[in-house]
């Protein structure tokens, strides 16, 4: 009997460990920005060269802090996403312009609707290597105190903006600044 | 006909190195200093190639910062820790031994441990067992047994 069980045991332990494994994602890279404060940055507005921008503009504030590119074909996927949530919430999002050209990256928001309260534009990408990024676009949420609360990579789709992002903005609106 | 072939491939393999930048290094350890590092960190666009490998935009971002934080003087460990802090102990070809690595590092330790263990229980079960006693019938019929095939083989 036990000759049999074992092999049986054995082979089902196997069995569930490959079956996790195949729903692990080995491209998500945990952010060791969890927790931490926003790194800083001062970068030119994309529409108005002259005005610069930081993510202590938002402090007090629960907000996103977006990174996409005008090259980035996933960017298009996000985009409506991004549009909904500018019309139907208050969460302020800094759009980050990642290694991209002016006139492209304002073309495509002509086209395609504008959903960032603010953009930055990171021409040489310095800004996103401080914020880790590795694969545009990435979605942040940071709290009133300028943590990071929250990283989401790749693009989003409605149902994370329903079950994860909005759900954690309004807990984290609940928090003291 | 086969030169020319030859030829036609290296001709493609220049123009693949070239994509490659060249850095400028004013002193060799510091050029040991950079292979060194751009050979131990991941790119994270590419996972399963490094920083020298890989010719992913990001990983010629990274290169080009570990060179200007070469130039200006910094340590292996400040450049470590600068890609630590930003993308996590996953860039790090070599991940340092802490709670949640204990497994990836004495595992396949354990497992091997565990091996011989299993090898020295089943031997010791296999010598308790001890030699078979044959009776006298049983005797008679290997030394036929063992007649049946001298004749076979000797046929």
């Amino acid at each position: 009997m036990w000759r049999y069980l074992a092999p049986l045991g054995l082979f089902i332990v196997l069995v569930v460990f490959l079956s996790i494994g195949l729903k692990l994602d080995p491209r998500e890279v945990p952010s060791p920005l969890i927790n931490k404060p926003a790194p800083a940055f001062k970068l030119p507005e994309l529409h108005q060269p002259q005005q610069m921008v930081s993510p202590a503009d938002f402090k007090g504030k629960v907000w996103l802090l977006n990174v996409w590119a005008s090259w980035c074909v996933s960017c298009r996927a996000e985009h409506p996403v991004l549009n909904q949530m500018a019309r139907t919430s208050q969460v302020p999002i800094l759009g980050l312009n990642y290694k991209d050209g002016r006139d492209v990256a304002q073309q495509w928001l002509r086209q395609r609707g504008d959903p960032y309260t603010v953009s930055a534009f990171d021409e040489d990408g310095r800004a996103g290597i401080d914020w880790g990024v590795y694969g545009v676009p990435e979605t942040f949420v940071i709290d009133k105190r300028g943590a990071i609360r929250y990283k989401h990579t790749g693009p989003i789709d409605q149902k994370a903006v329903n079950d994860k992002i909005m759900p954690l903005v309004r807990e984290l609106e609940k928090e003291p600044a | 006909m086969k030169k020319l072939i030859m030829l036609l491939l290296f001709a493609g393999l220049g123009t693949a190195f070239a994509g490659v930048e060249v850095h400028q290094f004013e002193q060799a350890e510091q050029e040991q200093q950079y292979n060194r590092l751009i050979a131990e960190l991941r790119c994270l666009v590419c996972q399963n190639q490094n920083l020298a490998d890989s010719n992913a935009e990001l990983a010629q971002d990274l290169r080009q910062e570990v060179y200007e934080m070469i130039q200006a003087g910094a340590s292996d460990q400040e450049i470590i820790n600068f890609m630590v802090v930003r993308y996590g102990d996953f860039v790090l070809y070599r991940p340092p031994f802490k709670a949640t690595t204990v497994f990836l590092w004495i595992g396949p330790f354990i497992i091997l441990i565990a091996g011989f263990v299993i090898l020295l229980v089943f031997i010791r079960k296999r010598r308790q067992l001890g030699a078979v006693e044959l009776d006298e019938t049983e005797h008679a019929r290997a030394r036929e047994l063992l007649n049946q095939n001298n004749e076979t083989d000797s046929q």
